[in-house]
């Protein structure tokens, strides 16, 4: 009998642990290689999604103008940053815009570095960008400002998107989830988990 | 004779007060916490052949710490968009929820391409647990308003 509870008391906390071991985004089983992305970055210097390997990405698609979503994941991303201490080098972060035709490289260089000097910042012609989109599912529209004919707002995911050290996209995590959140998926992800 | 009526009504009676107190207090346990939708191979031939195929349903509800992460499978041979995710073919999606609320997504699945998720809180003991249980007890798959 008391082999039994012992058992039984084994058993879940071994769930238990498991269960702390899961990461907290939504997961893709089995994960696809993160879609190949090869253009300049923001800061002039060449970009390739394939030279972070090792690191954990983490993809965010916004625009400078966008007042609520993306400055607040941003600054998430940033106290995240700080939060992995040591491991802070692990994560990388990359901005892509999803209104090239405002966010000219040098306005989005000087947005980005407001949070982090380390996160980089991605623009183009819209059908590179398009190019993008296209391959990571995300969509994009645009929307007049009421009694405006030149201002606009972008409606756009405002998920994280993680891409491991392998160069898999295994993860998204909504919109709003706390810093520590990021921390935990990206520790585990860093972890080869 | 009398007496032993009386014995076996007031042996059932305390049994249902049992089982009642049982359904309202006793902690929820689940073995999978996963609500589970696919979207079944040819979904997309169908709805290239104007066929309606309504696979998902309008809302999905779940419930905290019973049946909390959303499960996606595309079975069909072509990618599926579910709001922000890109769903390849044989693939699944797990999303976990962690906070109550609605959770409004752009879904081609769905031929309205819009589904909401709604995250209920897990029943308190007492009488909203015990409405849940017996809910959950009429309904084979809860989630599926």
């Amino acid at each position: 009998m008391i082999r039994r509870y012992l058992l039984a008391l084994l058993l879940s906390a071994a769930s238990l642990a498991h269960a702390a071991d899961k990461l907290k985004s939504g997961t893709f089983d089995p994960p696809r290689m993160a879609p190949q992305i090869a253009q300049k970055a923001a800061d002039g210097k060449d970009f390739s999604l394939d030279k972070f390997r090792g690191k954990v990405v983490v993809l965010e698609f916004g625009y400078t103008s966008c007042a609520d979503v993306c400055p607040v994941s941003l600054a998430l991303l940033k106290q995240a940053r700080e939060k992995l201490g040591a491991m802070g080098d692990r994560m990388q972060v990359v901005f892509v815009t999803v209104d090239p035709q405002r966010d000219t490289a040098p306005k989005l260089k000087a947005y980005l570095e407001q949070f982090d000097k380390s996160f980089v910042g991605l623009t183009g012609s819209d059908e590179q960008m398009a190019a993008i989109r296209k391959a990571y599912g995300i969509s994009a529209t645009k929307k007049m400002v009421d009694g405006s004919k030149t201002e606009y707002t972008m409606g756009h995911s405002s998920y994280l998107y993680f891409i491991d050290p392998q160069g898999r996209l295994r993860a998204l995590m909504p919109f709003g989830r706390p810093a520590d959140d990021i921390v935990h998926d990206v520790t585990l992800l860093a972890k080869g988990q | 004779m009398k007496r032993r009526l009386a014995v076996i009504a007031w042996l059932l009676a305390a049994a249902v007060a049992g089982a009642l107190a049982w359904a309202a207090f006793a902690p929820i346990r689940s073995a999978s916490h996963d609500a589970l939708f696919e979207i079944p191979k040819g979904t997309w031939a169908r709805r290239m052949a104007g066929e309606k195929a309504e696979i998902l349903p309008d809302t999905i509800t779940l419930v905290l710490g019973v049946n909390d992460v959303l499960l996606l499978r595309n079975s069909d041979t072509v990618p599926q968009i579910f709001g922000p995710v890109l769903i390849m073919p044989g693939q699944d999606f797990r999303l976990p929820f962690e906070q109550a609320g609605e959770h409004p997504f752009a879904c081609t699945a769905h031929a309205s391409g819009q589904m909401t998720v709604v995250v209920k809180p897990t029943p308190p003991a007492g009488l909203q647990r015990l409405q849940w249980r017996l809910q959950s007890l009429l309904s084979r798959a809860p989630w599926r308003d």
